[in-house]
């Protein structure tokens, strides 16, 4: 396959990934601030703490109101996170690949840039409620996964497509997890308390883990939370899960036993699998929960990293061409 | 649903006869269409352009606005050519592009032509379309113009006449497939009822056509595309898509020891034939344009060693020059001993004298075009613009008589079409077959049509305000 095209598919396969992520961003947060007493002040800024683009939304938003946290999450060209951009940059990279989509994937993926441009030109982050519109990005990229599922071939295509895909979902929800490290609760008291505990279920819930958790779990309880979203070995969400299904599309790519590595890509993403397989919760919140995502993100875009070393270098004919996308 | 006829007194039309009848071969259709309601006819017309959207369609329109993606529009009601009228156009096709084939073997080579005095010698080797590097060069097997996609047009008494050669890189042919398609889902009883025939194995035939340019018994196949940015995108990697082969661009090429390579995931590839969709020049800095980023350095020489094949071969432009073009009855007179099938438009050569007086005389009632200008550019219809444009080419042909060529102004046939939601009314069209040149030359039963949406308009390039119509050829 060309690197080229590898390159564009694993883009593409991270950049719809991180628009379906931001649409379970925003509705997280609604549904915690849903659940919220009368009396506490709406927080939408932890939110943009946990997107890492803290910086950019600060030089050029003056407050953390609702419509322009938004906004900025969805609709704003300018962040090149936002699920506009993430959806635009997903389709502009299928577009250079086309001939190696099938017609479904494409499609589909045209079709939810069509209707998210139709959102912004309607102002949708002007709405009382908005939640249908990012419902409604969820599914249509849920569906365009259905579709690739059961459309395409197992070839080298897919595993780029799914490692990236993995890659980013391993990231987006360590972030997740770090919207609740950033809400203030009232008082130091309140941790514990039923408002926590209403706080952990509404980020069960945006990750589609509340029944599941229910079943393996039983109680709420901060550390089984984040057992479950971070070390599980089952659950498609996990970030362990994660990591090792993008391990194995690396073996799959390099035609490697899994043993051990072939190439620096695969080292880095075995180590940081292994560590996860090995850790355990309890030293993971007492050592500090923020800190460990924060390294695991850290680790992560090592990752993506090496990969790029590997397999999408251009060796330029002309010395000005490269492609390095984020 | 009701048809306007008011603008058929002037001109051919191909549904009706002079007497608002329906012509034969419309027979079927036009009963079909009488008595569909508007409302369900602009429906099928609704559905074909969310079907185009949705398949994203689009291309980029050249002077417009950066990254400004049009549909190009695609008219529900098809154009009908019955069996026998599309006999002539096959043979005159094959007849012509078998002439002009020998005719960029025999200029790049012997010469015999020129020497014969035939074809005027200084307008073939002071063409800047005429390749010097390709100079005693003979592609793999012999082929010169692999595709072709010819302009045709129809005149008042609905006679063909053969409008211009694309030898190059001629784009379209996407949009006869995909066009088919939509037109298939809009009307599926009729496909069957009329005898309409297939085009869908046009990318088949192409890759037939492209592998048998390699001696491998396996050939690995690319399409050569400028890239992304490119106006016909759309269609480089719809065909690389369907012909399950390597959509390329420059910088995904090296050339090694006169042979071209694929970066791949896996290392370095070999690639044998290359369908380019680069112009001529652009192909390789080192032997042509110094400034082209779009090719790959080297490739040049990796043909002339016959290590990969390039469709269609560079410098088959010189062969589609529009002053080129009055002389290609004389081609095929010249190298087949026939008389042409298909007749030229009458065509006044500004560079000799006698029809230079002629065009001077008589600039307000002629089309006058530059002769290496494409995509309806760089021409003037004389009878739509006023005396002040009529001066303007009057003393840009005396300048530069060597650059114009004059034809009469031919009153396009029209083919009703769906407007403004309301009415169906003749609008001009042209007809552009594509011939592939592989073990046998090929003309496929189909064609893209485009159609001038304006009212009285004869410019059908899709770049200032063309549709296009899906092209039913009956057995």
């Amino acid at each position: 396959m060309l690197s080229r095209v590898a390159n564009s598919i694993y883009w593409l396969g991270r950049y719809m990934e991180r628009a379906e992520n931001y649409a379970r961003f925003i509705n997280v947060n609604f549904n915690l601030m849903l659940d919220s007493p009368p009396d506490l002040k709406e927080q939408w800024e932890p939110l943009i703490m946990a997107t890492g683009d803290h910086e950019l939304y600060k030089s050029r938003n003056q407050s953390f109101d609702m419509h322009e946290v938004i906004y900025f999450l969805a609709f704003d060209q300018n962040n090149p996170n936002s699920i506009i951009s993430s959806v635009s940059n997903a389709r502009e990279n299928a577009r250079m690949i086309r001939e190696n989509l099938t017609k479904e994937t494409w499609e589909k993926l045209n079709e939810t840039y069509h209707f998210v441009n139709k959102a912004a030109n309607g102002k949708i982050w002007k709405k009382e409620d908005p939640r249908n519109f990012f419902e409604e990005v969820k599914s249509q990229i849920l569906l365009s996964y259905g579709l690739a599922d059961n459309t395409v071939a197992r070839t080298e295509g897919w595993h780029f497509r799914q490692l990236g895909q993995y890659l980013e979902r391993a990231d987006k929800t360590s972030r997740i997890l770090d919207v609740k490290y950033h809400i203030l609760l009232p008082s130091a008291e309140e941790v514990g308390s039923p408002l926590d505990f209403l706080h952990w279920m509404a980020l069960l819930k945006s990750v589609t883990a509340f029944n599941t958790y229910r079943r393996l779990y039983g109680n709420i309880s901060p550390s089984g939370v984040v057992e479950f979203l971070v070390l599980n070995k089952y659950f498609p969400r996990s970030v362990f899960f994660c990591l090792k299904e993008a391990e194995t599309c690396l073996y799959k790519i390099s035609n490697s036993s899994g043993e051990g590595y072939s190439n620096s890509a695969e080292k880095a993403m075995g180590e940081l699998r292994s560590k996860l397989e090995f850790d355990d919760v309890n030293d993971i919140i007492s050592n500090g929960l923020h800190e460990y995502i924060e390294h695991m993100q850290i680790k992560i875009n090592e990752i993506s990293n090496k990969i790029n070393d590997n397999y999408f270098q251009i060796k330029d004919n002309f010395a000005s061409q490269t492609m390095v996308q984020e | 649903m009701y048809v306007n006829h008011d603008s058929q007194h002037s001109f051919y039309d191909e549904m009706y006869d002079e007497d608002r009848t329906l012509r034969e071969h419309y027979s079927n259709f036009g009963a079909f269409i009488e008595n569909i309601s508007a409302k369900k006819l602009n429906q099928l017309q609704f559905s074909a352009d969310k079907a185009q959207m949705a398949m994203g369609m689009t291309f980029n329109v050249y002077h417009d606005k950066e990254g400004v993606e049009k549909i190009l529009h695609l008219d529900i009601l098809p154009r009908i050519i019955p069996g026998n009228d599309w006999q002539k156009i096959n043979d005159g096709l094959k007849q012509r592009i078998t002439a002009l084939n020998l005719f960029l073997q025999d200029i790049y080579n012997e010469q015999k032509i020129l020497k014969d005095k035939v074809v005027p010698a200084d307008l073939i080797l002071g063409s800047k379309d005429f390749l010097k590097p390709c100079i005693g060069l003979t592609p793999p097997k012999g082929i010169w113009c692999h595709i072709t996609g010819t302009d045709l047009v129809r005149d008042n008494n609905g006679e063909f006449y053969i409008l211009e050669d694309n030898l190059r890189c001629p784009s379209g042919v996407s949009y006869m497939l995909e066009s088919r398609e939509i037109i298939k889902s809009a009307f599926p009883n009729l496909f069957n009822k009329l005898g309409v025939r297939p085009v869908s194995d046009y990318p088949t035939k192409l890759l037939d056509m492209l592998q048998f340019l390699s001696d491998k018994p396996k050939p690995v196949i690319g399409v050569l595309t400028p890239g992304v940015y490119n106006s016909a995108y759309f269609e480089h990697s719809y065909l690389a898509q369907q012909m399950g082969a390597e959509l390329v661009s420059g910088m995904d090429l090296l050339v090694q020891d006169k042979k071209v390579y694929m970066q791949t995931t896996n290392g370095l590839e070999q690639i044998d034939v290359l369908y380019r969709r680069i112009d001529d020049t652009f192909l390789d800095p080192l032997a042509f344009n110094p400034d082209s980023m779009l090719g790959v350095p080297g490739l040049f020489e990796a043909y002339k060693a016959g290590n990969i094949a390039l469709a269609n071969a560079p410098g088959t432009g010189v062969a589609d020059d529009k002053a080129v073009y009055a002389y290609v009855p004389k081609i095929i007179k010249y190298y087949l001993d026939q008389d042409p099938i298909l007749h030229n438009v009458p065509t006044f050569l500004c560079r000799e004298e006698k029809d230079r007086a002629h065009v001077l005389e008589n600039i307000s009632d002629l089309v006058v075009k530059e002769t290496n200008a494409a995509g309806g550019y760089g021409m003037m219809i004389g009878p739509k613009v006023g005396a002040e444009e009529h001066e303007k080419f009057r003393q840009l042909v005396k300048k530069n008589p060597n650059n114009y060529i004059a034809q009469p102004t031919l009153s396009l046939s029209t083919v009703p079409s769906l407007v403004d939601h309301k009415t169906i009314e003749g609008r001009h069209v042209d007809l552009r077959p594509y011939v592939l040149y592989g073990k046998e030359v090929e003309v496929i039963p189909g064609a893209l049509t485009r159609v001038a949406l304006k009212k009285g308009s004869l410019v059908v390039n899709s770049s200032q305000g063309g549709g296009s119509k899906d092209t039913w050829v009956l057995y």
